[in-house]
């Protein structure tokens, strides 16, 4: 009897432990189909059109011409301004409530920027299209675009420098302080070279996060057909606006266009966020180990 | 000039002023000063926006939801867009019902995850490796697992709800798997090891003793992950559909979300349309913030309980 419920017990221990690899695997799994079904499903674009996809910024479904260049401009054009706004804003806050405020005022900050992570795009992408573009003249623009993504990539920006600026080691800190330093001459002299690696990953995670935005970005950027300007208040596109907008009135082969963008998007942000992971994660462990 | 005269004036001459120290202290700490008052202005930057939104979507929202009290949480969406007036209701029903069974899905799996990577595969390169793709997999844009999903569900089976769900749940996945893998770290060696020595086998330590150890964190966390699918858009265009009547199925029929019904109602160039975008956008913003609410007081009653 004792034998018995020892095998049953080896049995389920082990079937525990094969459950929990599954349900590891899993991750990776998704990811490779996701690779491989949205690529396949994109074949007859690729075929049809071959790197003129890349080259060329003629969309015209209607005789059958897919030339994204605009959109992966656009996607680019964006993603930089919202960039260009958001890390001096992120890494700003992230300095303020790390080094400069007492402890107590330091849990409301960080509550605030969970509350902006909190907002549904679709509701900034709302507030963007019926509010914002009203104002300033902004109307439907790259620049309207990439003010809403700045707002949508400051928390996690945000949130991951805090992360990165918190392993200072305080000796460093008391040091340069100690040697005469303002509070400025600390943070330049000691913090942010301690954490530039971090950092750099953390921008670079908030640019995969703005490319890959798409609803708002859809509602707010003005869904210009095949046009390359770096003219920030010009109507634009950009990959994942294209995708939601056009997906409702497209036929199979419009579908697999879109479905080729997302795959070009699929990379892009891919190699964007291995990157970003592989720097944030050495420096997080360089940080620890010493 | 004599040398006599040159040694007297050099000896009477009034010394130089030594560098003012001072001087050179309150340029370096008037930029001191304000760079810090520039980091005080980035508050600024965030919450001016943050207030904006809020106040618009109140000042929007609240009239159209609160008129005619049910009315708009419980009565179908008009089909003609013109058409002023309440309805929301299968909007509502099928956010919840998408997002309740993304969780159902996505929680069970990422918990097993984690506790794979923290409890059998410490340190060992599978589980290295499934860390840094859950990462990766959380920077997967929405649209592109919404497009996955449509290749893989929506194309055999059509429209419905679990397709939705599907969408979801592989973007709560890597969260959950995030957030548990944190809550198991927390838990202290010793409780582990007292369980060992009790003869427990390694599966129901980890279900008896590590598990309920965590759970606070663990239900927080996923709720996190709950409250953030139940915004999404993108993955659910292609997956639920539009619908603008209730169906209770959730595995057939287009359905709708309210994510859904704001970005169809948003660009329509009728005030009614727009008016039930913003009531739908309040509508989500307060749900979305009473499951975080929930996330923080219940993390917060089983803590202090312990």
């Amino acid at each position: 009897m004792e034998l018995d419920l020892r095998g049953r017990r080896a049995i389920a221990d082990g079937a525990f432990r094969w459950a929990a690899i599954c349900a590891a695997g899993l991750v990776l799994l998704i990811l490779g189909l996701i690779a491989i079904t949205i690529t396949s499903r994109s074949l007859p674009v690729w075929q049809a059109m071959g790197v003129d996809f890349f080259t060329t910024s003629r969309w015209s479904p209607a005789d059958a011409r897919f030339g994204a260049l605009a959109f992966i401009w656009g996607t680019a054009f964006t993603a930089l301004i919202a960039l260009g706004i958001a890390v001096p804003i992120s890494l700003g806050m992230a300095l303020f409530i790390t080094q400069v405020v007492p402890p107590w005022v330091r849990r409301p900050l960080v509550h605030l920027i969970d509350l902006l992570a909190g907002v549904p795009s679709v509701v900034f992408g709302l507030w963007g299209v019926l509010v914002l573009s009203q104002h300033f003249g902004l109307g439907r623009s790259f620049l309207t675009a990439g003010i809403i993504l700045a707002i949508m990539i400051i928390p996690i920006i945000t949130s991951l420098s805090r992360e990165v600026i918190e392993t200072t080691p305080p000796g460093d800190k008391e040091g340069a302080l100690a040697l005469g330093a303002t509070r400025w001459e600390m943070i330049t002299a000691a913090v942010l070279p301690h954490s530039a690696g971090g950092l750099v990953g953390a921008v670079m995670l908030g640019l995969g996060r703005a490319m890959g935005e798409t609803i708002a970005a859809a509602l707010v950027i003005g869904s210009a057909l095949g046009q390359i300007t770096a003219h920030p208040l010009a109507p634009g596109n950009s990959m994942p606006a294209v995708i939601a907008n056009e997906w409702g009135e497209a036929d199979t082969l419009h579908k697999s266009a879109l479905i080729a963008l997302a795959v070009t998007l699929f990379i892009i942000t891919i190699i964007v966020n291995l990157a970003a992971t592989a720097i944030v994660q050495r420096s997080m462990r360089k940080a620890q180990g010493t | 000039m004599t040398v006599l005269e040159m040694r007297q004036a050099l000896t009477h001459a009034p010394p130089t002023a030594p560098p003012d120290l001072r001087a050179r202290l309150s340029w370096r700490s008037a930029k001191s000063v304000l760079m810090t008052i520039l980091m005080g202005l980035s508050v600024l930057a965030v919450v001016v926006p943050l207030v904006w939104v809020v106040a618009e979507l109140f000042g929007r929202g609240l009239a159209v939801a609160l008129r005619g009290f049910p009315d708009f949480f419980v009565k179908e969406v008009p089909v003609v867009a013109r058409r002023p007036g309440p309805g929301m209701g299968p909007a509502i029903v099928g956010t919840v019902m998408t997002t309740g069974a993304a969780t159902l899905i996505a929680v069970p799996l990422g918990v097993l995850g984690a506790v794979y990577l923290h409890e059998y595969g410490v340190g060992d390169r599978f589980s290295r490796l499934v860390r840094f793709m859950a990462t990766v997999m959380t920077g997967v844009p929405s649209i592109v697992m919404g497009l996955f999903i449509y290749v893989v569900w929506t194309l055999h089976f059509g429209y419905s709800a679990f397709g939705g769900s599907l969408a979801l749940a592989c973007l709560m996945l890597p969260m959950v798997i995030g957030a548990t893998e944190q809550m198991l770290k927390l838990v202290p060696h010793h409780l582990r090891e007292a369980s060992y020595a009790l003869g427990t086998s390694k599966s129901r330590t980890i279900l008896t003793v590590v598990l309920p150890a965590a759970l606070p964190g663990i239900v927080s966390g996923s709720l996190l992950a709950v409250a953030r699918a139940a915004g999404e858009t993108a993955p659910l265009l292609f997956a639920v559909g539009a619908a603008t009547a209730y169906n209770p199925n959730l595995f057939a029929q287009a359905n709708t979300a309210l994510s859904i019904q704001i970005f169809g109602n948003a660009t329509s160039s009728f005030v009614s349309a727009q008016d039930r975008a913003w009531g739908a956008a309040l509508t989500l913003v307060l749900l979305s913030f009473v499951i975080t609410m929930v996330a923080r007081t219940f993390t917060a009653r089983v803590a202090s309980r312990r």
